[in-house]
C-alpha cells in the first residue's frame, strides 16, 4: 500500500510537471527560458547516468564523456560537413554507443572504487582527444557557430522558444523510454544486482550482460543528451567533458534521488538554476556549489525524492503488518 | 641521443613530483578505500602557503616544512569531520571530497587572487649540470633527490617499524586488524595526514618549476589518480613505478604525438587495467 500511495502522487505529480513545462515559454523571460532548456539537456543526461547509478549501483566518474562524444559529433558533421540534424543526431548517439560499447568491456571487470577510477581514466581520454586532437576539435578553443537544426517544420530553431519545445520532447522521450526500461523484469534486474549481485548470479541471470547493456543505454541516452547539448550552446569545448562535469553529474543524481529518475531530472534543474542564478548575485557561487556538495551527502544521501518518499511513509498511517 | 636523454630526464624529473602527491594517495586509498578529490586541492593550498611563507622572507625549506604543516592540519580535519563516516560509501566519498575541492578552489581564490605565481628557489638550486650538449636544471635533480628521499624513509617506516607493520596489516585486511587490538581509526588519520602533507610538498616544490595558479589543483589531480591505479592501491613499490610510467609516458607523448598526448597518457592506463583491473601491484 505504501509504495502504491506514493505512486500515486508521483503520477500527480508527474502530470502537472509535465503540464507546467509545457505552458510555461510564454511566462518566462528569455533568461530563464534558457536556464530551463539548459535544465532539460542536463536531466537527459542525470537520468542516462542514473540508470547505472541508481539502478545498477555503478559510481561511474567519466559519465561526461557520453556528452562530449555526442556534442562532438554534432561540432564536427555540422561544421565540417554540413550535416544535418537526423544525420548527426543517429552519428551522435551511435558513437556514444560504441565507445559505451568498448569502455564498458574494460570498466565493468570492476566495482566499487576501482570502476570508479577505471571509468575516471577513460573520462580522461575522450578529453584528452578533445583537449589535443587539434585538427579534428579545435582543442581549447572548441568548436563554435554550430548552426540550430533545421526541420521541415513551420517554426525556426534558431528561436529560443521552438528550441525549448525541442529540448522539451527530447527530455520526455528519454524519460519514457528510461521509464520503460526501469520498470521492464530487464531494469527489476539491475536493481536485483544492485542489492545483492551474488543472489542475481545464483538465481542465473547473466550479471555481466544486464550491466553492459545498462552501461550501453546510459552512454546512448548520455550521447542523445551531448547532440542537444551542442545545437542549443552552438559551442563545444573540452571544459564541456572535464572531470569537474562527470563530478557534476553524479551531484545532479544524488541531489535528486538515486533510482527515480525523476529525482535526477530534478536534480539536474536545480544545479543549472543555482549556478547560472547565484553567479548573478556573487562571485562567489562555488563556494555555494561546494556547500551543495557536502549538504547533499551530511542532510540528504538519499537525495530529495528520497527524503520526500520517506517522509510521506511516516506521514502515512502505520501498515498493517499483514503486508510484509 | 640528446633528445631520449632530455626527454627521459624531464620525465623522471616529473614522474619524481608525482611520487610526492600520490605516493600518500595510494596508501589513503588503500587504507581507507577513500577516493579523494581534494588531494589536488592540498597541493594547490600547499604551494601557496609555502608561497606566502617565502614572502615573509622565510627560508625555502621553511616554506615547505610550513605548508605541509598546514595542510597536514586541515587535512585531519576534514577527515575528522566528514569522511570518518563514509567508510565504504564511494558516491559519499566523491561528493563531500569534490564539495570541499570547490570550496578550496575558491578560498584560494579570495585569499591569494588568480595571479599565476612562481615559487623562487634558492641560489644553490638554480643553474643546470652540463653535459656535453645536455642541461640538466638543478632544480630537477632535487626533485629527483626528495622523491628518492621521501621513498626510502616511507618504504624503512612501512617495512622496518612497528606503526609500518600495523599499517601494512590494515590496507591487507582492516576487519582482522582491528580484531587483534590494532586502533584502524587512528592509523588512518594518520595515514590521511601524512597524504596531505606530501601533497603539500609536492606543491610547493612544484611551485619553484611549474609555478602555483589556479586550476592548476584539478589539472594534477587526474594524473595522481592514474599513478595510483595503475600501480594498486596501497603498494608504495606500485606508485613509484606508477609514477615513473606516468612521467616518462607523459612527457614523450607530449613530445612524439602532441595532437595525442593525453591520449598515449590514459589509453595505456586503460590497458593495463584491462588486464589487471587492480593495478601492478594492487591487491583486490
Amino acid at each position: 500500500m505504501r509504495e502504491t500511495l506514493f505512486q500515486g502522487y508521483q503520477g500527480v505529480v508527474l502530470g502537472v510537471v509535465g503540464l507546467l513545462l509545457f505552458v510555461a515559454p510564454p511566462f518566462l523571460s528569455s533568461f530563464l527560458l534558457t536556464l530551463l532548456t539548459q535544465s532539460l539537456i542536463y536531466a537527459i543526461l542525470a537520468m542516462s547516468l542514473d540508470i547505472i547509478l541508481g539502478y545498477t549501483g555503478l559510481a561511474s566518474l567519466g559519465h561526461a564523456a557520453y556528452l562530449g562524444l555526442g556534442a562532438y559529433s554534432v561540432g564536427i558533421l555540422s561544421t565540417k560537413y554540413g550535416a544535418g540534424f537526423w544525420v548527426a543526431l543517429a552519428a551522435g548517439v551511435l558513437l556514444a554507443v560504441v565507445v559505451a560499447a568498448i569502455f564498458g568491456l574494460v570498466a565493468l571487470r570492476a566495482t566499487g572504487v576501482y570502476f570508479l577510477m577505471i571509468t575516471l581514466a577513460l573520462g580522461m581520454v575522450v578529453w584528452g582527444l578533445g583537449h589535443r586532437w587539434v585538427s579534428m576539435t579545435q582543442g581549447d578553443n572548441g568548436i563554435s557557430a554550430i548552426p540550430r537544426p533545421k526541420l521541415p517544420l513551420p517554426w525556426s530553431f534558431a528561436e529560443s522558444i521552438p528550441f525549448y519545445y525541442l529540448a522539451l520532447a527530447g527530455f520526455l522521450l528519454a524519460f519514457f523510454i528510461l521509464r520503460v526500461i526501469v520498470r521492464s523484469p530487464f531494469g527489476q534486474t539491475l536493481v536485483g544486482i544492485r542489492e545483492s549481485e551474488s543472489r542475481m548470479r545464483t538465481l542465473g541471470y547473466h550479471v555481466w550482460l544486464h550491466k553492459y547493456i545498462g552501461f550501453l543505454i546510459a552512454g546512448g541516452i548520455g550521447g542523445f543528451a551531448g547532440v542537444l547539448w551542442a545545437y542549443y550552446n552552438g559551442f563545444v569545448s573540452p571544459a564541456d567533458l572535464q572531470l569537474a562535469t562527470s563530478v557534476e553529474i553524479l551531484l545532479m543524481v544524488a541531489l535528486g534521488g538515486r533510482g527515480t529518475l525523476f529525482g535526477p531530472a530534478l536534480g539536474a534543474s536545480i544545479i543549472v538554476l543555482l549556478k547560472n542564478l547565484v553567479s548573478v548575485y556573487t562571485h562567489r557561487w562555488l563556494l555555494i556549489l561546494g556547500a551543495v556538495y557536502i549538504g547533499t551527502i551530511v542532510y540528504a544521501p538519499e537525495g530529495i525524492v528520497g527524503a520526500l518518499r520517506q517522509w510521506t511513509q511516516r506521514a502515512s498511517p502505520a501498515p498493517l503488518r499483514a503486508e510484509t | 641521443m640528446e633528445f631520449w636523454v632530455t626527454q627521459a630526464f624531464n620525465g623522471i624529473s616529473y614522474g619524481a613530483l608525482l611520487f610526492l602527491l600520490a605516493g600518500g594517495l595510494s596508501l589513503i586509498f588503500g587504507m581507507m578505500r577513500i577516493v579523494n578529490m581534494t588531494h589536488g586541492s592540498y597541493y594547490l593550498l600547499g604551494g601557496y602557503v609555502g608561497l606566502t611563507v617565502i614572502w615573509q622572507n622565510g627560508p625555502f625549506v621553511l616554506a615547505i616544512l610550513v605548508g605541509a604543516l598546514v595542510i597536514a592540519l586541515i587535512g585531519v580535519g576534514e577527515w575528522n569531520a566528514f569522511l570518518k563516516r563514509l567508510g565504504g560509501q564511494e558516491l559519499g566519498q566523491v561528493l563531500t571530497t569534490m564539495g570541499f575541492a570547490l570550496i578550496f578552489q575558491d578560498l584560494g581564490l579570495v585569499i591569494w587572487g588568480g595571479d599565476p605565481y612562481t615559487i623562487p628557489t634558492p641560489q644553490v638550486l638554480s643553474g643546470a649540470f652540463e653535459l656535453g650538449q645536455m642541461f640538466f636544471p638543478v632544480y630537477r635533480v632535487f626533485i629527483v633527490l626528495v622523491a628518492l628521499a621521501v621513498a626510502v624513509v616511507l618504504w624503512l617506516v612501512l617495512e622496518r617499524t612497528r606503526v609500518g607493520a600495523m599499517m601494512r596489516a590494515t590496507v591487507d585486511d582492516a576487519e582482522m586488524a582491528r580484531g587483534v587490538g590494532i586502533n584502524v581509526t587512528l592509523i588512518s588519520m594518520c595515514v590521511f595526514s601524512l597524504g596531505a602533507f606530501l601533497a603539500a610538498v609536492a606543491g610547493v616544490v612544484a611551485g619553484g618549476f611549474v609555478g602555483v595558479y589556479p586550476g592548476a589543483d584539478f589539472e594534477i589531480l587526474p594524473y595522481a589518480f592514474v599513478v595510483v591505479i595503475v600501480g594498486g592501491m596501497g603498494s608504495l613499490k606500485g606508485a613509484v613505478i606508477g609514477s615513473l610510467m606516468v612521467g616518462l609516458l607523459d612527457n614523450f607523448g607530449k613530445a612524439l604525438f602532441p595532437e595525442l598526448s593525453y591520449f598515449t597518457l590514459f589509453a595505456p592506463m586503460a590497458a593495463i587495467l584491462a588486464v589487471r583491473p587492480t593495478g601492478l601491484f594492487g591487491r583486490a
